[in-house]
């Protein structure tokens, strides 16, 4: 098991590599730098800020030192945000998308599991069909459609949510971007959820369970759960990406200060050092994410052996 | 020799194209019984002649501003069907015309990922070993990338053309493709009409494009149908940060975004983009999974 999981680790360093590298070279060979404003700076003052920078150096060089830099956790000064570093940014960008992002992926398995599986419990009936329409929708409905739907309804029509922002105390302001961001997954896990949940319930093992006169609860929760849930499980991984991304939009809209608001900043500025730095953290988190969904995996599922 | 291989050539066509057309009506026949998926098919057909011709019905054009009807709620009488926006365009064209740039875009980077994901599966899976261990293990580390966030920066530094959405998305959504493709492919190549093309002396280019990926159109076609809504969800997503398509042209992604800063006061400007889009992913899910479940009769 220790094993496994060292290989694994050992296995994300050439898809954290590329992952900086590809990033480190599509946002130097963009067009533009970080100091283009309206008014052209001197161009003595701007040799020395690029001198300060490093940016006057071979490319290479500049690769090379931001991959030494990274390595030991720094990701350098803000270009834009000129008295902060972009560690510091994360560090307060991030906690708030955590927030969100992880409520919302809390919400997406508990709810999607809970209706995946009373739909495979009532398979073509009434129930089944209700659950399965409304998880279609709420795949084909864009959560930066859904937002709005919500802050119209819950903000400007009935008054119960603050509208967005994240100042004040209140749980109010956490409840409708974590809705909004939850729904499509909660519609995908139900979906997977349902499926396997079929499968599994023809399988003979549940049949040798129902055989032995177990209750259909203790079938359902103590030998069907586990292995039904496995598809779920690897679904995390690309759910989690799919979260953060869409965080970015959710973010924008209720004007919360999350970190998917500092990369679309950053992008539009062209602040090279926090874009990339946002871009490698998120990279890093959903590979670590995925190491995390992996190890869970095996101890799940019996038949992963470590051998 | 030439006599031999020539009978055995035709011998596997035959049995080929007797299976294959067993298997495409079976597929079609359990089709017709889904009666959503049907629908869902009548629906996108009578969207996609509405979002082509409907303008034409209209008299205004997409980037006409009607200063006389400015943020006005529909009306028949002044012919803006679906009302006005902020700055007296018609949105009733203004959806439609979002709505040929919002199908382009899908069907256009979809085949992109579907020539990428073919050719690349398909190799991989064909030549085995080493290489397909090497090509996969690259897939596998691309498929950790947070691409979107790389679409957004090549959006934000490249300018916001059209083209390079279709490439850019299409060049993200290959991944999958490519690993579906390369299952089947594995399962594909131990057949026996292979082997007779082999035997045969058939190049190995020519064996992958002429007798492997013909035969995986089953898979194909569901798959298709499955990533079309999500380029167009992707597309509408960049859009909507302001990112995508830029005015005067739409998309439905950005009418959205419009709507949604205008819902207070002008509610119709969200509500028809957002139907549309919302309807249009709703039937190709659906399709899909009508599809899937014709073709794959595995999961009945």
């Amino acid at each position: 098991m220790l094993q496994y999981a060292f290989k694994r680790l050992l296995g994300a360093i050439p898809t954290l590599l590329v992952l900086i590298t590809l990033a480190f070279f599509m946002i130097r060979i963009a067009p533009g730098g970080p100091f283009d404003t309206e008014k052209s700076l001197p161009p003595e003052i701007e040799a020395n800020l690029n001198a300060a920078y490093h940016l006057d150096e071979p490319l290479i060089q500049q690769y090379g030192r931001y991959l030494l830099q990274i390595l030991q956790g720094d990701f350098g000064p803000s270009f834009q945000y000129k008295d902060f570093t972009v560690n510091e940014l994360i560090a307060s960008g991030f906690p708030v998308s955590l927030t969100i992002g992880g409520l919302s992926m809390l919400l997406a398995v508990l709810l999607g599991s809970a209706f995946g599986i009373i739909a495979a419990l009532r398979q073509n009936r009434p129930t089944d069909y209700a659950v399965m329409t409304v998880a279609m929708t709420g795949i084909s409905i864009p959560n930066f459609v859904i937002a709005p739907l919500l802050i119209l309804l819950f903000a400007v029509t009935l008054g119960w949510l603050p509208a967005g922002g994240w100042d004040g105390d209140g749980l109010g302001k956490v409840v409708m971007p974590v809705i909004a961001l939850a729904l499509p997954q909660i519609a995908y896990i139900s979906r997977l959820m349902r499926g396997s949940m079929i499968e599994v319930l023809r399988s003979n093992f549940i049949r040798t369970a129902r055989a032995k006169g177990l209750s259909e609860t203790r079938i359902i929760l103590r030998h069907a759960l586990r292995p039904a849930f496995l598809p779920v499980l690897s679904y995390l991984g690309p759910a989690s990406a799919a979260v953060i991304t869409g965080s970015v939009v959710i973010e924008k809209i209720f004007g919360i200060p999350g970190l998917g608001r500092y990369f679309v900043q950053g992008a539009l500025n062209r602040d090279y050092t926090l874009v990339m730095g946002v871009v490698v953290f998120y990279g890093m988190l959903i590979i670590v994410f995925n190491f995390i969904v992996d190890l869970l995996y095996g101890a799940l599922d019996p038949k992963v052996r470590y051998d | 020799m030439t006599e031999a291989s020539s009978t055995l050539m035709a011998s596997a066509e035959l049995a080929e194209d007797v299976r294959g057309r067993s298997l495409w009506f079976d597929a079609w026949r359990r089709l017709r019984r889904n009666k959503a998926a049907l629908t869902a098919g009548v629906l996108l057909l009578v969207m996609t002649l509405l979002v082509l011709i409907g303008p034409a019905l209209s008299p205004y054009t997409f980037d006409f501003t009607d200063w006389d009807h400015v943020s006005e709620p529909p009306s028949l009488e002044t012919q803006h069907y679906f009302g006005t926006d902020a700055v007296g365009r018609d949105l009733f064209v203004r959806t439609l015309h979002g709505g040929r740039i919002s199908l382009l875009i899908g069907v256009v980077a979809t085949l992109v990922s579907l020539i990428i994901g073919i050719a690349y599966g398909a190799t991989a899976g064909y030549l085995g070993g080493r290489i397909d261990n090497l090509m996969m293990r690259i897939v596998d580390i691309l498929y950790a990338m947070p691409f979107m966030f790389f679409v957004i920066l090549l959006m934000v530094f490249f300018g916001r053309n059209i083209l390079l959405i279709f490439v850019a998305i299409g060049a993200i959504n290959w991944l999958d493709m490519a690993r579906i493709v390369r299952g089947q492919t594995i399962s594909l190549k131990q057949r026996e009409f292979v082997e007779a093309a082999v035997a045969c002396g058939v190049s190995t280019p020519r064996i992958i494009f002429r007798h492997i990926v013909p035969n995986l159109l089953g898979v194909v076609i569901v798959y298709v149908t499955l990533t079309i809504p999500q380029v167009i969800l992707v597309e509408s997503f960049l859009s909507f940060l302001g990112l995508g398509v830029q005015e005067p042209f739409t998309s439905w992604g950005a009418l959205v975004n419009e709507g949604a800063q205008e819902m207070e006061s002008a509610l119709w400007m969200l509500v028809f983009p957002a139907s549309f889009l919302a309807l249009t992913l709703f039937c190709f899910n659906f399709i899909g999974d009508g599809l899937r479940d014709a073709l794959d009769p595995k999961d009945r």
